[in-house]
């Protein structure tokens, strides 16, 4: 049988990108090596920008409902606080700063979406045995209970994660750092009256010369993260006689039951190009962090997000076929930034020389009496949507406007009203290109091109507090031209009709082959 | 320029110097070290400016391997 698109992998990469999919009417095969979603709870972070998007698609409502919203952090160094931070929830937009839920509740969630959606064929236990690529199409032999079987495609989705059994089978090499500092995570129920806050203890008296974090989950369940060092048996860390008394010397008194412990060591590693022919490559399978600052799956959904649009326009011949380029350099930038943010924590977290230690330690120290130094203390830099600053897709400003809304940044949300009921600017985007208009007159021609939707100001929604006019600094007017996954693609305070339709051929790829 | 200023700038040079000899008076190798640990992330927060900083990083390092080649 031949597809146009098989995606292999049903983590929240794989399943947001099947879903992405059917949303743009592509059919697809979904497959995955396991019959159900993870076991133990792996990511427990998800961002704005990640619930954004899963809004888009449909399913972020049950994990807003089910997720911990939590907004404060305290760090710790020894026996002392060391500071606290707030997320500050500014107001004006739909989604938290950061909800806490158990990757399994998240991939249950995208599952249920999955099957509101026909057009997606779902088959778990379908192991992708071999892989191979023949001019435009790809060939992939699958493995199940019941016997073996292949099947085509003319797009293959690796999402496979961290062994990518799809990166073997064609020989793609990744590369990176490897750290030995393992860690000992435990989740664990507790009926507590912590507060819903992110603890994090450098060096704290009850495990001496280690990291500890403490963060809290849907259904009183609670993550402990212990750093054990490179040298720690990793077996005898998580047998139960000797995981509780790290947590009874953490907790003191309060009972206690562990759902799931494991220890872990991580990479910090990409491939040289996410695009191979026919295959593309996304998540753990394409990049792999460090879990301080919650980037491993929040920047595998942007991946995504990035990638579907593209695809989307490519298979249908809306854009040209080098679009899908720019999904490799936009996010390899992505997975630059990612990587350097958490090596740059777990170096804070782990130091590896003794004058690193020395360095560290002080901060910390300074940091209680001091506030300058609250900004080195560094225990992760926590996930906010990546900026394609540098993109071949941008049209560089020409007018004065805002930085924060420049070319290829993340459209922020605002309280808006739409045909008279309350609402949110990014709900009411939809799944194409969007001329975004304020306080000028914009051609009727416009309204008439394929792909592009025109909200204007006044007329299609209203600024319901100010904060649209604020964060597009559109106070004096302007147009805004947002592509399909709400990044920005150029703006203009009063463009002609053929500076838009030119911004758009640009962001569709077809004047890639002209810069080169 | 954004570099390091590397002209006379003390308005006390001597006085500087014997300051922070006094300030590791009576300490360990160990506290000494954790003590210019101290004042150099004071200083450098106070100069706070990433090309000068790096330039500052850039001169001390490149003095060290000079020092290290020249033996």
């Amino acid at each position: 049988m031949h597809h146009p698109v098989i995606v292999v992998g049903a983590g929240p990469s794989g399943l947001s990108a099947a879903i992405e999919l059917a949303v743009c009417g592509i059919p697809t095969v979904l497959l995955d090596d396991n019959n159900t979603v993870s076991t133990g709870s792996r990511a427990i972070c998800f961002a704005k920008r990640t619930l954004e998007i899963w809004d888009r698609l449909g399913c972020a409502a049950p994990m807003l409902e089910k997720g911990v919203v939590w907004q404060l952090g305290k760090v710790f160094f020894r026996d002392a606080q060391v500071y606290q931070f707030n997320l500050l929830p500014e107001g004006g937009h739909k989604m938290p700063a950061f909800i806490n839920l158990q990757q399994y509740y998240v991939e249950e969630f995208l599952v249920d979406r999955v099957h509101e959606l026909p057009a997606i064929d779902l088959r778990w236990k379908n192991r992708v045995t071999r892989v191979v690529q023949r001019g435009d199409v790809v060939a992939l032999e699958i493995e199940t209970p019941d016997g073996g079987y292949t099947l085509t495609c003319d797009w293959l989705i690796a999402a496979d994660g961290a062994n990518s059994p799809t990166r073997e089978s064609l020989s793609v090499r990744s590369h990176g750092q490897e750290f030995h500092d393992q860690f000992l995570i435990c989740d664990i129920t507790m009926h507590a009256d912590f507060p819903t806050e992110r603890r994090f203890w450098f060096d704290p008296p009850f495990h001496p010369g280690h990291s500890v974090l403490l963060h809290r989950q849907p259904d009183n369940v609670w993550r402990v993260d212990f750093q054990i060092g490179a040298d720690a048996d990793a077996a005898d860390a998580l047998r139960i006689e000797n995981i509780a008394p790290r947590i009874d010397a953490m907790l003191g008194e309060r009972q206690w039951s562990l759902e799931w412990a494991s220890t872990y060591t991580f990479r910090c590693r990409k491939l040289d190009r996410f695009v191979h022919g026919r295959v593309l490559f996304v998540g753990d399978a394409a990049h792999q962090v460090s879990p301080f600052g919650a980037r491993g799956a929040n920047g595998a959904v942007q991946g995504v997000e990035n990638l579907i649009w593209k695809l989307v326009r490519v298979m249908r011949g809306g854009a040209s076929p080098a679009l899908l380029a720019t999904y490799d350099d936009e996010r390899q930038h992505g997975a630059r930034e990612n990587l350097l943010n958490s090596t740059r924590a777990t170096d804070f977290i782990s130091p590896k020389s003794t004058i690193s230690r020395v360095f560290r330690d002080s901060a910390l120290l300074l940091a209680k009496r001091y506030p300058f130094a609250r900004a080195l203390v560094n225990s992760g830099r926590l996930s906010v949507p990546c900026r394609y600053d540098d993109s071949a897709l941008n049209t560089p400003d020409q007018d004065g406007f805002t930085p924060a809304a420049r070319p290829g940044s993340a459209c922020a949300d605002a309280a808006i009203t739409r045909h008279g009921r309350a609402g949110w600017l990014l709900e009411s985007f939809g799944a194409g290109f969007v001329l975004l208009v304020a306080g000028i007159d914009v051609p009727d021609a416009l309204r008439q091109v394929t792909d592009l939707t025109v909200l204007e100001l006044g007329s299609d929604f209203i600024d319901a507090n100010g904060d649209f006019a604020r964060r597009y600094d559109l106070a004096d007017g302007g147009v805004y031209l947002i592509r399909p996954d709400q990044h920005v693609a150029a703006r203009w305070r009063r463009p002609h009709e053929a500076d838009v339709l030119r911004a758009m051929r640009r962001a569709l790829g077809f004047e890639l082959e002209n810069l080169v | 320029m954004n570099g390091l200023n590397v002209e006379a700038n003390f308005d006390d040079a001597d006085g500087f110097y014997a300051a922070l000899i006094d300030a590791h008076r009576a300490l360990s190798d160990t506290q000494s070290g954790a003590l210019n640990a101290r004042l150099i992330l004071l200083l450098a927060n106070h100069i706070g400016t990433m090309t000068v900083l790096r330039d500052a990083l850039d001169k001390a390092r490149a003095s060290i391997d000079e020092e290290n080649s020249s033996c």
